[in-house]
């Protein structure tokens, strides 16, 4: 077979990873020792972060992407994929994450922003990207821009779903209200989300975003990530709350079987039993506006 | 009517093989209901089993909570295998001590053997029994490095085999439930139904 015959990066393939992770836990990790854990435990994969979003929030100045020294030896520990964050439309520390191997790219409000106006044109890599919302308007937006898999922002770092099943919810309910709305409706309504028509009229078709939906910031136990399924979404990203608990390897094993039985209410006592004190959490009224990461990126 | 079709559907691109499956059942005009598998319940009746792409390492860990490492061991349908799949169903995984596959098929597989997923690619391939090159996706797949007596390869990359039968069971490196070719489903359940396809 000729080398010219093989087309890499397309959509197909970026979109084709993130289905491949569907019904999985990602888990942060930050140090090659967490991710074997999170391997033993059942991850689909592993995101390689220097500190978990909540010490991000308590050591406080700006967070960039982490030492590819640090993200190579996890790549090289194991062999489920590997993802990274690059900061909102800081190109160039995604163009070192593809070149250090990461499977896939989290496009980060966990992280500073470095451009205020414009996020990342992931349609000029090879490596598929997953992105933030709040809202429908926000997702389209970002897949508009090459993003292969939409996460709810949650409110990371902070143990509490809250902030998750708000976005969660606000996206189903806008997706919903496409429901009967004829083409001219469809494309009004894509000028007041500020998305594309042409991805509108799919959502409204297809009654669900066009790549696939994670949840994402603030889940801390099994039933938060049973929660985050029965809403409707493919799979959970698990942050601070696998290794700020008292025994993580046990809490990552509790969440990944019940991400498996999100609908056996009497398999999620099980699997939710003994596992000691679950991260801490912070009350999200409590939080100032301008520590809220979710409102990075728009 | 013949039976049910199971996918495994404890974690990957679950929905795409149904999708697959019920479409290729449209096209052959039969009824043949396409169920999840979760459980080992719900093995009960099926003529064949799907295993889709996902994480190995996941599957595996399921498989054995779930208790269903005995129940698709001794299966006697058909197993319709895709990437992981063909990681889950293989007799020894090079490098792998995290698990013990299931050791269905007589093979030895690389996991991952093109690299990483900025090394994922789509092509058309040859395949044996398919008269037109095959539009072939591969997400970080693995080969087959190493194929017992009993193994027929159908497709054959610089790196391994990529296909390849083994009595009834269907084993493919790609993912044909994505590519929007259906042929390889084709010639799996021609091996497994006893009506031949309408027009065949």
């Amino acid at each position: 077979m000729k080398l010219e015959e093989l087309r890499y990066g397309t959509e197909l393939i970026k979109r084709g990873f993130a289905s491949m992770q569907k019904g999985g836990v990602i888990m942060d990790v930050v140090n090659a020792e967490q991710a074997g854990i999170a391997e033993d435990a059942g991850a689909v994969a592993v995101m390689a972060l220097e500190r978990v979003p909540a010490d991000i929030r308590s050591a406080g100045g700006v967070a960039r992407m982490s030492d590819p020294g640090m993200i190579k030896e996890i790549i090289s520990a194991v062999s489920i994929p590997v993802m990274a964050k690059a900061r909102i439309g800081h190109f160039v520390e995604a163009q070192i994450l593809q070149s250090l191997g990461v499977d896939m790219i989290d496009e980060s409000e966990v992280l500073t922003p470095a451009d205020e106006e414009f996020h990342i044109d992931k349609k000029q890599f090879t490596v598929p990207f997953v992105c933030g919302a709040r809202d429908l308007g926000e997702a389209l937006r970002r897949i508009n821009e090459g993003a292969a898999m939409i996460r709810t922002k949650g409110e990371a770092g902070t143990g509490n779903v809250v902030e998750a099943v708000r976005h969660n919810r606000t996206i189903l309910s806008e997706i919903r209200k496409l429901k009967g709305m004829d083409e001219t409706e469809l494309i009004k309504r894509a000028r007041e989300l500020e998305a594309p028509a042409e991805l509108v009229i799919e959502t409204a078709k297809r009654q669900r975003l066009p790549v696939v939906n994670f949840s994402a910031g603030g889940i801390a136990t099994p039933a938060d990530a049973a929660l985050m399924m029965q809403l409707g979404s493919d799979g959970v990203f698990v942050g601070s709350g696998i290794f700020k608990s008292q025994n993580p390897a046990k809490m990552a094993k509790a969440i990944v079987e019940a991400v498996n039985h999100f609908n056996e209410p009497a398999v999620l006592a099980e699997v939710s039993q003994g596992l000691g004190e679950p991260m801490r959490g912070i009350e999200i009224h409590s939080l100032p506006p301008e520590e809220r990461l979710a409102s990075r990126g728009w | 009517m013949d039976g049910k079709i199971g996918v495994l559907a404890l974690q990957g691109d679950v929905s795409e093989h149904i999708a697959a499956f019920e479409q290729v059942i449209r096209e052959r005009q039969v009824n043949i209901p396409v169920v999840e598998v979760r459980l080992p319940g719900d093995m009960e009746g099926l003529i064949a089993l799907a295993i889709p792409g996902g994480e190995s390492t996941t599957f595996m860990r399921l498989i054995d909570q779930n208790g269903l490492r005995e129940e698709i061991r001794n299966f006697s349908g058909g197993i319709f295998a895709t990437c992981a799949g063909m990681v889950v169903t293989a007799r020894e995984v090079k490098d792998e001590s995290r698990f013990a596959p299931l050791g269905i098929v007589n093979t030895v597989v690389n996991r991952n053997a093109f690299g990483r997923q900025r090394e994922s690619f789509e092509a058309d391939i040859p395949v044996a029994g398919i008269a037109s090159p095959f539009h072939a996706v591969f997400i970080r797949a693995p080969v087959v490095e190493l194929a017992g007596p009993d193994v027929e390869p159908l497709a054959v990359l610089p790196q391994g085999i990529v296909g390849l039968r083994s009595g009834k069971h269907l084993i493919l490196a790609f993912h044909p439930e994505i590519g929007g070719d259906l042929r390889l489903h084709h010639l799996f359940l021609d091996g497994i139904l006893s009506l031949p396809r309408p027009g065949a």
